[in-house]
């Protein structure tokens, strides 16, 4: 029997020992206890999170199939339906930047075709620290390696991404990754283990000793000092998931299967309890029978092993031969080693001897709930920032130029040219762009995918921040013309522990929850990760949202790029004052402060709707949201990407630095033929949106003159090539130029 | 005529081909599986598709190189029915001895994936007759193993028959402005003696619809469908 003492050396609370004992109505054995220590771990029961994720909202008619499944569905219509899921692999990554964000991108494509759907696309969301620091640079190349191996491998497209560097992130990087999947309503699988009787099987890659413990390695903050932890790193092959993909879709043509659950954090007990606890049944295993590629497995360690490129599979009984043939096809092995059972137990055998036995609905869903203590920080008290007192740059040019040589406001090519953008044929609308679209062979329907995160205004404001993200996903899918059905939240924070940290987390979510009910965005799947911290610093409270949409027409999709010269360019929403939270502030000024943008989600509303009005209206030639570097990195970026400059001139009674880089939210950047000018001013009146005319598409050159009360007060005037050139060099340079 | 997608595991272009075969040239298409074999007078153009077959493993092709359809394949290419290897499938002819050389690791010993200029040099291939000689046309390419390599014979052997039929090129269509992979001469495509061997890094089959932004690799099979269809004599004229 194991005791109290052996509970805590596994992380167990005291309070968590004695509900084991109340479940269990005696002492644990000590694989048993190790099954609750996983299973109750943050990264498997969301204890620290559940309380607070409740708020919010994951309903919707278009809503298939919401949080607590393998993955989120939501219908586009036509009998289809896009499967998503954003997943994070931080602690992996930040010890062996490689496999851990391969393993990463891994995990999530399973989950995908778990339900059934063909993967079609992956996306990623990556931080790092500075690109200054060695130990950043090392885990960013890895990472991006690894993760690009193995979509590549394997054959998916990333379609998009997003890449940030700052010191925050310089101990505990954050690699998220993102896959959608498309599926006939029809053939949707869930993760059950019903029906008294029928087979339980392991399938795909054998089970070793990796990534053991790997899903209490990730409830914990990192430090080189534990040594107890084992070998939590998990090693991928793209190959074999290949092979394991194609066999499962193969497999889940059959009507045969019952359900279908990706083994990731802590393998065969997660997958069973799990599939177990969801449909109300028991699941009796043998472990010997698990195929093993290392010798003298015990129970507990096969049983918590995160071994790679596996998953449960539940058939009708009389049906074992006919999976082990569809994987034989395809190079994989398949092994019955449990029944369904109706006495809702998880009852684990080695060699036909009961080695342990616990309610399978206790591991899944009985962890007792923690409501963590709450404190706001202090930090948030001093963040105000004087305008009138901050310097006022001489040379806007120059300010310009400085923001495109900053990794994160450069174009991102380094990175994304290291993923295939294009396999599968169906992309559209290619990385670069404010969201990827992709058409949908055998319909007119398309889909635009984003992810985002601002985890800098989140730290200044982690409740505009937790808005302005769902906000700024949506913003980015609605400039290709497609409207957002529902969105992925990948949560990354500190220690749930530190009040300060809870306090972050839970107004993150309040302003996610505000801004995706506002919006009608459900939130349809997701994954929490705590605990990103080092010894010296602490991550941004940085949510990540993934975000579909859909466009009727694939035909009518729209681009960000200018195209044509002569074309009227206009701004839709309101220029602010707004200083706060800017690159310009935090990167050209060096101050972290000011509050981040406010963000009025009506207005908000207001804007992204006339913005799909004109676009499929066929008004407008280009839409491209303003962010991060604010107005004039954003017409920039119109320019770059079309190889068009741009003329205009700007009157406000604001400075010229807050007016060209201050982040503002809910403004889009429209050109148009002049022609189409009155029909879309129209329209922006009845949409009760702010139009105003900024210039004109003109060859070469990008110049902006701010007039104030009359008279010029600033003028940005670069060349384009210039300009261009800066942001292409900007993360080369500073990564494979300086050893 | 009658199209067949090879599928080696791990195959991940198989689809890309297989769709541009039926849905855009509206010609029969069939899959053959790795572990398959087919007589040489069932199909009139065998596709190799890209997409990592094996993973990668060992060399790019070089297990599926020994799977058992390539004999299937070999005997099909001397009966001189038309082989298209993309990407992998390249590597896979390369390994197989139909075409001549090998591929190393790209230069700068990363994947790179964008679209490349490509320069036509020969235009008296029945894969490439739809081109004007010298024509520059945009592929899309994506791969890590796409350095081509041959020693110094073989090269030129290749220049002195007339064998390399697309080469890389900057955007003003020079081949000294942009090499993305450093293979030799530029190479980015090859043909075997015989004509009917086509092996090519960059994926026409990427390139085959408007609203994908771009046709020109469409030109490549449309060349050799009009070649096979019009019942040519096979071979470089």
């Amino acid at each position: 029997m194991a005791s109290r003492d052996e509970a805590k050396k596994l992380g167990l609370t005291d309070l968590e020992y004695d509900e084991i004992l109340k479940i269990l109505g005696r002492e644990p054995n000590y694989l048993e206890l190790t099954l609750y220590s996983v299973m109750w771990s943050e990264h498997c029961s969301y204890k620290n999170s559940k309380v607070v994720l409740k708020r919010l909202p994951t309903e919707g008619p278009q809503v298939l199939q919401g949080p607590g499944e393998n993955a989120g569905i939501v219908d586009i219509g036509e009998n289809l339906a896009i499967v998503m899921k954003v997943e994070s692999h931080n602690h992996p990554s930040a010890v062996e930047p490689y496999q851990g964000a391969a393993t990463g991108a891994g995990g999530v494509i399973r989950d995908i075709f778990a339900m059934g759907a063909r993967p079609i696309a992956l996306l990623n969301s990556l931080r790092f620290g500075s690109l200054d620091n060695p130990r950043a640079k090392f885990l960013f190349k890895g990472a991006v390696a690894g993760i690009g191996d193995y979509g590549n491998v394997i054959g998916i497209p990333t379609i998009g991404g997003e890449v940030y560097f700052d010191d925050a992130y310089k101990e505990n990087p954050l690699v998220n990754a993102m896959c959608v999947g498309i599926i006939r309503h029809d053939k949707i699988v869930r993760g059950k283990a019903a029906g008294i009787g029928n087979s339980v099987m392991v399938v795909g890659a054998a089970t070793g000793r990796d990534g053991m413990h790997g899903a209490s390695f990730a409830s914990g903050e990192l430090s080189d000092d534990n040594p107890d932890q084992g070998s939590p790193m998990q090693v991928g092959d793209p190959f074999k998931e290949k092979q394991l993909m194609e066999a499962c879709l193969e497999l889940l043509e059959k009507e045969w299967v019952i359900g279908v659950q990706d083994m990731g954090a802590a393998g065969v007990v997660s997958s069973t309890c799990e599939t177990a606890a969801r449909a109300g049944s028991g699941i009796e295993l043998d472990v010997a029978l698990v195929h093993q590629r290392d010798e003298n497995m015990k129970p507990y360690e096969i049983m918590i092993s995160e071994s790679q490129e596996r998953m449960l599979v539940i058939v009708e009984k009389g049906h074992e031969d006919d999976v082990k043939q569809i994987f034989k096809k395809w190079g994989l092995e398949a092994e019955k080693f449990g029944t369904v059972t109706d006495d809702g137990m998880l009852r684990i055998l080695e060699n036909g001897k009961v080695v342990g036995e616990v309610p399978a609905k206790s591991l899944a869903e009985g962890v007792p709930i923690v409501k963590r203590e709450s404190k706001r920080p202090s930090y948030l008290d001093n963040l105000t920032v004087d305008i009138s007192k901050l310097p006022e740059p001489d040379d806007l040019n120059e300010v310009l130029l400085k923001l495109f040589d900053l990794p994160n406001i450069a174009s991102k090519a380094y990175v994304y040219n290291q993923f295939d953008q294009t396999a599968g044929t169906d992309t559209v609308v290619s990385p670069g762009s404010d969201a990827a679209v992709l058409r949908i062979k055998g319909s007119k329907k398309g889909i635009a995918v984003s992810i985002d995160g601002n985890g800098y205004y989140c730290y200044l404001d982690p409740y505009e921040g937790g808005k302005q993200v769902v906000a700024e996903a949506a913003r980015n899918l609605v400039v290709t013309g497609a409207k957002p059905l529902a969105l992925t939240d990948g949560l990354n924070f500190g220690n749930p522990e530190k009040p300060e940290v809870y306090y972050q987390f839970e107004e993150c979510i309040k302003g996610i929850s505000e801004a995706s009910k506002d919006l009608g965005i459900p939130v349809i799947s997701g994954n929490v990760s705590f605990y990103n911290e080092g010894k010296e610093s602490t991550v941004y409270p940085t949510p990540i949202i993934g975000m579909v949409g859909v466009l009727e027409d694939v035909n009518k999709h729209c681009t960000m790029e200018f195209k044509k010269s002569g074309d009227l360019v206009v701004l839709l929403g309101e220029n602010t004052d707004e200083i706060g939270g800017s690159v310009y502030l935090k990167e050209i000024l060096n101050i972290v402060g000011g509050p981040a943008p406010r963000l009025n989600l009506d207005d908000e509303l207001n804007v992204q709707k006339c913005c799909l009005k004109a676009i499929e209206l066929g008004l407008v030639n280009s839409a491209h949201d303003v962010s991060d570097g604010g107005l004039a990195v954003a017409l920039a970026e119109c320019c770059i990407a079309g190889k068009l400059g741009f003329e205009g001139e700007i009157e406000a009674d604001i400075r010229p630095d807050v007016l060209l880089f201050g982040e503002g939210q809910s403004r889009i950047i429209l050109s148009l033929s002049e022609e189409n000018f009155e029909a879309l001013n129209q329209l922006s009146k009845e949409m009760n949106v702010k139009l105003s005319v900024l210039g004109k598409v003109k060859p070469d050159i990008i110049n902006v003159r701010i007039r104030r009360n009359g008279s010029v007060a600033g003028e940005i005037n670069v060349s384009l090539g210039k300009i261009t050139e800066v942001s292409k060099n900007a993360i080369k340079r500073r990564v494979e130029n300086v050893r | 005529m009658k199209c067949a997608v090879i599928q080696f595991a791990g195959s991940s272009g198989d689809s890309d081909c297989y769709h541009v075969c039926k849905n855009i040239l509206e010609k029969p298409v069939e899959y053959v599986f790795y572990k398959e074999s087919f007589a040489p007078e069932d199909f009139d153009l065998i596709i190799l598709p890209g997409g990592a077959s094996h993973g990668d493993y060992l060399r790019p092709g070089a297990l599926a190189a020994r799977s058992k359809v390539m004999k299937s394949v070999i005997d099909a290419a001397k009966a001189k029915k038309f082989v298209l290897g993309i990407g992998n499938g390249f590597q896979i002819l390369l390994e197989a001895g139909l075409l001549p050389g090998a591929v190393l690791i790209n230069k700068d010993l990363k994947f790179f994936s964008n679209d490349v200029f490509v320069r036509v040099e020969n235009t008296d291939t029945p894969f490439t007759s739809l081109f004007k000689k010298g024509e520059m046309i945009r592929l899309t390419l994506a791969c890590k193993y796409g350095n081509y390599y041959a020693d110094t014979d073989t090269i030129k052997c290749l220049k002195a028959d007339n064998r390399i039929v697309f080469t890389y090129c900057g955007e003003n269509g020079n081949t000294f402005e942009s090499n993305p992979t450093g293979s030799l001469e530029n190479i980015a495509g090859i043909v075997n003696p015989a004509g009917n061997v086509l092996g090519l890094m960059p994926h026409p089959e990427r390139c085959a619809e408007e609203l994908l932004g771009n046709t020109d690799g469409l030109r490549i099979f449309e060349s050799i469908v009009r070649y096979i269809e019009r019942g040519k004599t096979h071979g470089i004229s």
